[in-house]
């Protein structure tokens, strides 16, 4: 049987040899973990577990419940000021990876292109292609792992569509101020391109406030927003998000939504809507914990000389291992092997990122001093 | 409250330069604050948390029983003189003073039944101001200020994921 030709010539994740490794090895610290180390808050777990006994075990609606349609509408108004109609622009999802994988299909004719700047998180371009569209990638690793306004005019051309923008940045941690968002934008509505606008880590920012990109002056109609509970909430094995945006986007994957997914788990739904309850404090607690975190990987990994720029949100860092003369692969390779630490080539994440490694700050503190201990033994060892 | 008694306070062991580290301040300035803390009282001590239902030797085997203690008003003589003479007794480990239908809540440790109830008998219901009691032991304990006692399944993430 032969294989569709876009699935064919899809990247096969040069990193999957390397995981497979870290996978089939024992007693491996991870630094490697893209969720949080910490178990979803109890009182939403026993929402779940509620829900079940009282014997909500049927469909929802397409859209998601309303109860947590509205905790949603809810919460962006109260965060930024947001207002989202609960019936026609918030659509809930199988996470945001659900979400996007939507948006590029109910938006994408063959031919358009999406900007993806990297480094970024690694479903963007692959969901593009398989919407018969094509990804352009834009180095940003000379900016500071950041898109600017240079860059953006570099790249966008008449069949551009839209570009992803995902901060705070997994995997450097990356975020942007209002100004520099503002920018941004100018340049997206002046050109019709669309904002995806990837925000699954804005809870967890941790020097200002975070800005939601369609709170920006004219963004809302140019701008799909996501969100969802994985990281915030530590619910990734719940698999719920959100997409808002304007009726017509939001109708579109809908439509998608109901054919290839109908609806989400309501079991995660109910939980979910009691998550935007009651757990804002949890989330703040959580949030605090990563704070402290980031300062002392930040700090040793500086005083290490493994360089590295000090991200503003999510929980990893994205050091630089060039003063090895080590490839990204062969640092992971042989820290692996030598030392069983386990961390996620830069490579991963794009082209033009030889040279970095992603830190995961997910984990207890105790393990990330034992780490960072094996590191320095690893560094030494080469000295 | 302050950044670093919120790390304290989970994990006394913190190491001043760790802390330092993590609040981006110096050391000595953590040092100094934690000093100043400790002249306060505002940090009475650092422990351990012992979980004793694992320790199999005989000694460390103890009966606890929660007493609610009823205390007669007196004139001139608040709750807290009365709470007083009954905290001083060793074998209290806790003390408070509670609203409902009694005034004193006393936890009181010993090495095995009897020595409880012989406290409570001819200790604490002697006192002139004790006007009743009521004797709860404890069978089993689940979670002690915040820490769940049982061994619990770790977090079961997969070792790497984007
Ligand atoms: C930037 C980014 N977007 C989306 C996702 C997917 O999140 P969800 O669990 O909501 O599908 C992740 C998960 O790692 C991510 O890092």
């Amino acid at each position: 049987m032969k294989i569709s030709k876009v699935v064919e010539k899809m990247q096969p994740s040069g990193i999957r040899a390397f995981f497979d490794l870290v996978l089939g090895m024992k007693d491996v610290i991870s630094l490697g973990v893209g969720e949080p180390d910490f178990v979803t808050p109890w009182q939403i777990r026993e929402a779940g577990i509620y829900s079940l006994e009282q014997g909500f075990t049927s469909y929802t609606s397409n859209k998601g419940l309303y109860k947590l349609r509205l905790g949603i509408h809810r919460y962006l108004k109260n965060k930024f000021g947001l207002d989202y109609c609960p019936d026609e622009e918030i659509l809930i999802t199988v996470g945001v990876s659900e979400g996007l994988d939507l948006l590029m299909r109910a938006i994408i004719n063959p031919g358009d292109k999406i900007l993806v700047p990297q480094p970024s998180y690694v479903s963007y371009g692959p969901i593009t292609e398989l919407a018969g569209g094509i990804p352009v990638y834009i180095d940003t690793s000379k900016d500071g792992f950041k898109i600017t306004p240079k860059l953006l005019r570099k790249y966008i051309d008449k069949k551009t569509k839209g570009i992803v923008l995902n901060y705070p940045t997994n995997p450097t941690g990356v975020s942007y101020r209002r100004k520099e968002l503002e920018e941004i934008n100018k340049i997206l509505v002046s050109n019709k391109v669309l904002c995806i606008s990837d925000e699954v880590y804005g809870d967890l920012t941790y020097d200002f406030n975070h800005v939601a990109f369609p709170t920006l002056p004219k963004a809302k109609n140019n701008t799909i927003y996501f969100n969802g509970f994985s990281k915030a909430y530590a619910m990734t094995g719940w698999r719920v998000g959100f997409a808002c945006g304007p009726k017509e986007i939001i109708a579109a994957m809908t439509k998608i939504h109901q054919y290839t997914i109908m609806c989400v788990s309501i079991t995660s739904q109910m939980a979910a809507a009691e998550a935007l309850v009651s757990g804002k404090k949890q989330v703040e607690e959580m949030k605090r914990e990563y704070k402290r975190r980031r300062e002392f990987v930040i700090s040793e990994l500086n005083s290490l000389g493994l360089k590295c720029q000090r991200p503003q949100g999510a929980f990893y860092a994205f050091p630089s291992v060039k003063s090895t003369g080590l490839s990204s692969m062969e640092f992971s390779r042989q820290l692996l092997e030598e030392e069983k630490v386990a961390v996620v080539p830069g490579t991963a994440f794009g082209t033009n990122l030889d040279g970095y490694i992603r830190i995961s700050y997910a984990s207890s503190l105790d393990n990330l001093k034992e780490a960072l201990s094996r590191i320095k033994k690893f560094l030494d060892k080469r000295k | 409250m302050d950044e670093i008694l919120e790390i304290l306070e989970k994990d006394g062991r913190a190491s001043v330069e760790d802390i330092a580290k993590m609040i981006r301040k110096s050391p000595d300035t953590v040092k100094k604050t934690i000093k100043k803390y400790e002249k306060e009282g505002a940090i009475l001590k650092y422990k351990a948390v012992i979980n004793k239902d694992l320790i199999r030797d005989s000694e460390s085997s103890e009966v606890r029983a929660l007493i609610e203690v009823n205390i007669v008003p007196q004139k001139d003589l608040g709750f807290d003189k009365i709470a007083e003479r009954i905290y001083s007794f060793p074998e209290v480990t806790s003390c408070y003073l509670i609203s409902g239908t009694y005034d004193l809540l006393v936890v009181v440790e010993g090495k095995n039944l009897h020595t409880v109830s012989n406290f409570v008998a001819e200790k604490l219901s002697c006192l002139e101001h004790v006007r009743g009691t009521a004797t709860h032991f404890l069978l089993k304990k689940y979670k002690e200020d915040g820490v769940i006692l049982k061994h619990k399944q770790q977090n079961q993430r997969i070792a790497i994921s984007y």
